[in-house]
């Protein structure tokens, strides 16, 4: 029988949130159309590190396994994506697995993405439709522009746009890529247009908007393909004409 | 919660002052100088008239030395701010990200002292001509100093005249963000050949 192919990983571990990182090596047996989660299940099924000592099993975050829950998400190789849809066959090796540092570390590969959630509360990412009466149909969405808004509708707060941003960082307050697109999504509804002008004004606050760099590692990072800076990019044009609005007074808030 | 407006404000006005006047200014001064090829007597001539504007005190202290001290001084801020990635993220407009802060950076070293070599020494009763840029330049390790200064200028200038369109929603789709790039690109050479053929009458 001929030896065992095996795949290599060099993985980022920490095992409190406080606590230094360090980096363990692992050398498991090779199976055909293995991505990185079914590899870390099978560091998991016996955590042997690759100089044969007992080692605890590596903790990271998944959920959905087809890259719409955005749970997996780490920096792969050096790049952040989804772990179940990194394909083994198709990385070099050693494969070298690092928490996506941007956010707060909990153990291992797992990391704390509230901040991203707490971002949508703060922009109002919904479309405000409760009542105490019946308000009736909303205003129709055309149909081309629903096609258009679905892809901004793709996010699935993954991260990887604020990890890859430059400006997204322990130095400074920016918010990030993802709300701000999520602004662009609910500025565009029919309804959520109704308060567009709240969300505008929260982006425009600190840590806001005007933080972005056009580095544009975003647009190139997003798995789902977002057209994150097109969507900076007419925030900023309706920001230039809120201040406008703001700045000289406007009888045109919301339309 | 709606936080305050300063920092979009200042944003803005970061982005705003750097082209004009800070950006429109250093054209200018791009095009006078590019007068010494002309000969030494037409670039005392344009200097002068320069030097001895009308109000020349007040038109220095709005049309440069306020703005430019305001885009400086944020501008580090922000350039500090930053956690630069291009070895992760080798894209080319994160590139240019970067080169933007790192001209800054060099374009403020080099103007500081351009500004105490020429116009403060000015106000100290020096006479700013021609022989006084060609006994500066006469070291070589002043024009390499020059000719980096001033192409980072230009390089931060044109460079931020991209990011000033996008910041303000003249650009907003990737074509016309891809237009503005060449635009800029052209911005950059020209005044580049400006710049350093104005450098090398002086050598």
């Amino acid at each position: 029988m001929s030896e065992q192919k095996t795949v290599r990983f060099l993985i980022t571990r920490q095992d409190a949130a406080d606590s230094t990182p360090y980096e363990e090596e692992f050398e498991i047996p090779y199976r055909p159309n293995m991505n990185v989660i079914s590899a870390l299940m099978e560091i998991r099924r016996n955590p042997v590190n690759k100089k044969g000592e007992k080692t605890t099993p590596i903790t990271w975050d998944m959920n959905c396994l087809e890259e719409v829950c955005g749970a997996c998400s780490m920096n792969i190789n050096g790049k952040p994506r989804q772990s179940c849809t990194a394909l083994v066959d198709q990385l070099e090796q050693p494969i070298r697995l690092a928490p996506m540092n941007t956010f707060p570390v909990i153990r291992d590969l797992q990391v704390d993405r509230s901040r991203m959630f707490d971002s949508l509360k703060r922009v109002k990412a919904w479309v405000p439709i409760d009542g105490t009466y019946d308000l009736g149909p909303g205003p129709r969405m055309p149909e081309r522009k629903r096609q258009w808004a679905y892809e901004l509708s793709k996010c699935m707060t993954c991260g990887v746009c604020l990890e890859a941003c430059p400006n997204v960082n322990s130095k400074s307050n920016f918010i990030g890529p993802q709300p701000l697109s999520q602004v662009r999504l609910f500025n565009a509804h029919p309804t959520g247009a109704m308060n567009r002008d709240e969300r505008l004004e929260t982006i425009m606050g600190d840590g806001g908007l005007a933080n972005c760099g056009n580095s544009q590692n975003c647009v190139q990072s997003c798995p789902k393909g977002i057209p994150l800076t097109t969507s900076i990019a007419a925030l900023n044009r309706e920001a230039t004409f809120q201040s406008f609005r703001n700045f000289f007074g406007s009888d045109h808030a919301v339309d | 919660m709606v936080a305050d407006n300063r920092e979009f404000f200042y944003r803005r006005l970061h982005s705003l002052l750097g082209v004009i006047p800070v950006g429109l200014f250093m054209t200018q001064h791009l095009v006078v100088n590019h007068f010494a090829t002309k000969g030494e007597e037409a670039f005392n001539q344009a200097a002068g008239f320069m030097g001895s504007l009308p109000f020349v005190l007040v038109l220095e202290t709005l049309v440069i030395f306020l703005p430019l001290l305001f885009h400086a001084i944020y501008g580090l801020y922000i350039a500090f701010t930053a956690k630069n990635n291009p070895g992760r993220f080798g894209y080319f407009r994160n590139w240019m990200f970067v080169l933007q802060r790192w001209t800054g950076v060099i374009t403020l070293i080099f103007v500081a002292w351009h500004v105490w070599e020429t116009r403060v020494q000015a106000a100290l009763g020096a006479e700013v001509n021609f022989q006084m840029m060609e006994n500066i330049l006469d070291n070589p390790f002043m024009l390499v100093f020059y000719i980096v200064g001033v192409l980072s200028a230009i390089f931060h200038f044109a460079n931020g005249l991209w990011s000033f369109c996008v910041s303000w929603g003249i650009a907003v789709s990737p074509r016309s963000q891809r237009i503005v790039t060449y635009a800029t690109l052209l911005v950059f050479l020209a005044l580049s050949y400006v710049g350093l053929s104005a450098i090398f009458a002086f050598v």
